[in-house]
């Protein structure tokens, strides 16, 4: 029998929603490979209270002090330690901003394959891995080599409504990073361009991306919003170019949103964009090239130039509302 | 004190908008008439360096790995200010997966003993975000993803990093060390015309696998695409089509009738 690790990151103590998602990834490749189950948690002496009725067969806690606080190397040399003394065949995690600063780290130092961002798995004789390509324009199907496989879920992949429940053991496991330089010294951290905005209670937003081609070109945006008495999100390019402020960000490094009408202009729909909205009810998408990946998740989707159409739509709202 | 010595590593990837078709093998896009540019969080890095060097010198070395083609962007880095350049090409290099591209990249570059190694957060074609720890790992190097600021001071580095919701953790990191960067730390320049003249007399070193002391059994992969295809579409997708005036007058009635949004 195999044994499956599933890593969880804490936010504030408590399990943060993604490992949540990863961990119902583990809970299913458990059960279709017959495989043991463990969570794996870093720098507590006993694991969050909303574990210890989830289906595992145990929860291992690491609580070395030196893991209290996120480092790098300390993480690394930490799980390098435990795979050593436990062997898994599989190391589950989310696709978090951490997981993405380690993982790869950890994955090199073991000289094991890490499958990352990925969107689900097939059992096919073999294991075979999906992840998005360019983008999300494509899925790449991946297979590993014989041995210990890595692997971070992208956000959404699992539900973790769907974790089934049970009454793990709990174990603690020493690992001495006495040792281990840390390069990396943390200092503060801050939260920045909050409150101005809260997107995430918006019923409607309307969400501008770099294909309106200008910064000029906003106000047309801002008054399509306003008719529609929607809040007014953006993409990662539109707040990088300057053209709106961070607070406005949709997506995995700004908010994460699930209006009932979500307006997307000039937005390509990167994944990382569609991790942040993907929960929306209706979603329309105006985009004047026809391969762009938000239309693979619109209900509607009209292509065309924007400014052919969001200045009409403008007009026709307005009338129909004072109509 | 001698210059900083700063490696920026750059991929060629198809461009942002172009059109995409899976080759006949499906093992891969098809890649004739398809256009090439520099990955959008590299061309950032390279900006990141070439601040460094005009505030307080530097060398800036340009690296990429990739086929015949991939020279453009090397040449692209030499014409926006980079002194000199890596090319590491070689028909073995076509299976690599991350890690053998961090070891073929570690190989080729712990001789030039870098101060710092800047590469963007991830390609737009494979989008893994793994190639920069991996090296950091082969190299023995610190290493901050998702930069968004650096400050040097003797020594050391002031990194302001980028997490999630808004957050951003300060850090600090003692040279030699490798970053990777995000899109919209600056505003990458264009090449100048004294630029594209002077890149003509800059080196671009070219370096096999067999220079590199690396065989094809060092390469091999761990993981290997198996096919390709396009993702399923979890929405059925109502394409509005016609006039201008013909889409907005479906779209309002959609909105009202069929979605009951407004």
């Amino acid at each position: 029998m195999g044994k499956i690790f599933t890593f969880l990151e804490l936010r504030n103590g408590a399990v943060a929603r993604s490992s949540l998602e990863a961990l119902r990834g583990g809970q299913e490749l458990a059960a279709q490979l017959h495989h043991s189950h463990t969570a794996v948690l870093f720098g507590l002496e006993a694991p969050p209270s909303e574990l210890t009725g989830l289906q595992l067969d145990d929860i291992l806690v690491a609580p070395a002090p030196q893991l209290a606080i996120y480092t790098s190397d300390q993480y690394v040399a930490a799980m390098d330690a435990v795979i050593n003394a436990e062997a898994p065949n599989m190391l589950l995690a989310a696709h978090t901003y951490q997981a993405r600063d380690w993982l790869p780290r950890l994955a090199c130092r073991l000289g094991r394959p890490l499958v990352s961002d990925c969107v689900g798995f097939r059992l096919d004789g073999d294991l075979i891995w999906l992840r998005p390509l360019f983008q999300g324009k494509m899925n790449a199907q991946v297979k590993t080599t014989p041995g210990l496989v890595m692997v971070s879920f992208q956000a959404g992949t699992f539900r973790s409504d769907d974790l089934e429940s049970g009454s793990p053991t709990v174990r603690t496991h020493e690992v001495d990073l006495s040792a281990v330089p840390v390069r990396v010294q943390p200092g503060k951290a801050v939260q920045e361009g909050r409150g101005a905005v809260d997107l995430s209670r918006a019923e409607r937003i309307v969400s501008v991306g770099r294909g309106i081609g200008s910064e000029e070109n906003l106000p047309l945006v801002q008054a399509l919003a306003e008719a529609l008495d929607a809040e007014l999100g953006a993409s990662r390019p539109v707040v990088d170019y300057g053209w709106l402020p961070h607070a406005h960000q949709v997506g995995s490094s700004g908010q994460t949103v699930a209006p009932k009408l979500y307006l997307a202009v000039g937005i390509s729909g990167a994944i990382q964009h569609q991790v942040g909205m993907k929960g929306s009810g209706c979603v329309v998408a105006i985009n004047k090239d026809p391969h762009a990946p938000i239309f693979e998740i619109a209900d509607y989707g009209i292509v065309a130039d924007f400014m052919e159409i969001v200045p009409a739509l403008t007009a026709a709202l307005l009338e129909r509302r004072s109509g | 004190m001698r210059p900083l010595k700063i490696a920026v590593l750059i991929k060629q990837v198809p461009e942002a908008g172009a059109p995409l078709k899976i080759n006949a093998g499906r093992s891969w896009v098809e890649e004739t008439n398809l256009s090439f540019t520099t990955n959008e969080s590299d061309s950032y890095a390279l900006e990141e360096a070439l601040l460094l060097k005009e505030a307080g010198g530097a060398e800036v070395l340009a690296c990429t790995l990739g086929p015949e083609r991939a020279d453009q962007v090397l040449k692209d880095a030499l014409a926006k200010g980079a002194d000199r350049a890596l090319f590491l090409t070689d028909e073995l290099f076509a299976q690599l997966d991350v890690q053998g591209a961090a070891l073929a990249l570690a190989r080729a570059l712990i001789e030039e003993r870098c101060d710092l190694i800047l590469l963007g957060l991830q390609a737009d074609d494979t989008g893994e975000a793994q190639l920069g720890p991996a090296l950091a790992e082969r190299l023995d190097l610190p290493h901050v993803t998702l930069v968004v600021e650096t400050t040097l001071e003797n020594g050391s580095v002031k990194v302001r990093q980028e997490q999630e919701n808004g957050w951003f953790q300060h850090l600090n990191v003692t040279l030699p060390a490798l970053f990777t960067i995000q899109s919209g730390i600056n505003r990458p320049r264009y090449a100048s015309l004294r630029g594209i003249m002077a890149m003509k007399s800059k080196e671009i070193r070219q370096l096999s696998a067999s220079d590199l002391n690396l065989s094809a059994v060092d390469l091999t992969p761990q993981q290997t695409l198996y096919g390709l295809g396009v993702p399923p579409k979890t929405k059925q997708t109502t394409v509005i089509e016609g006039s201008p005036a013909e889409v907005v007058a479906r779209l309002v009635e959609a909105l009202a009738n069929e979605a009951q949004v407004i």
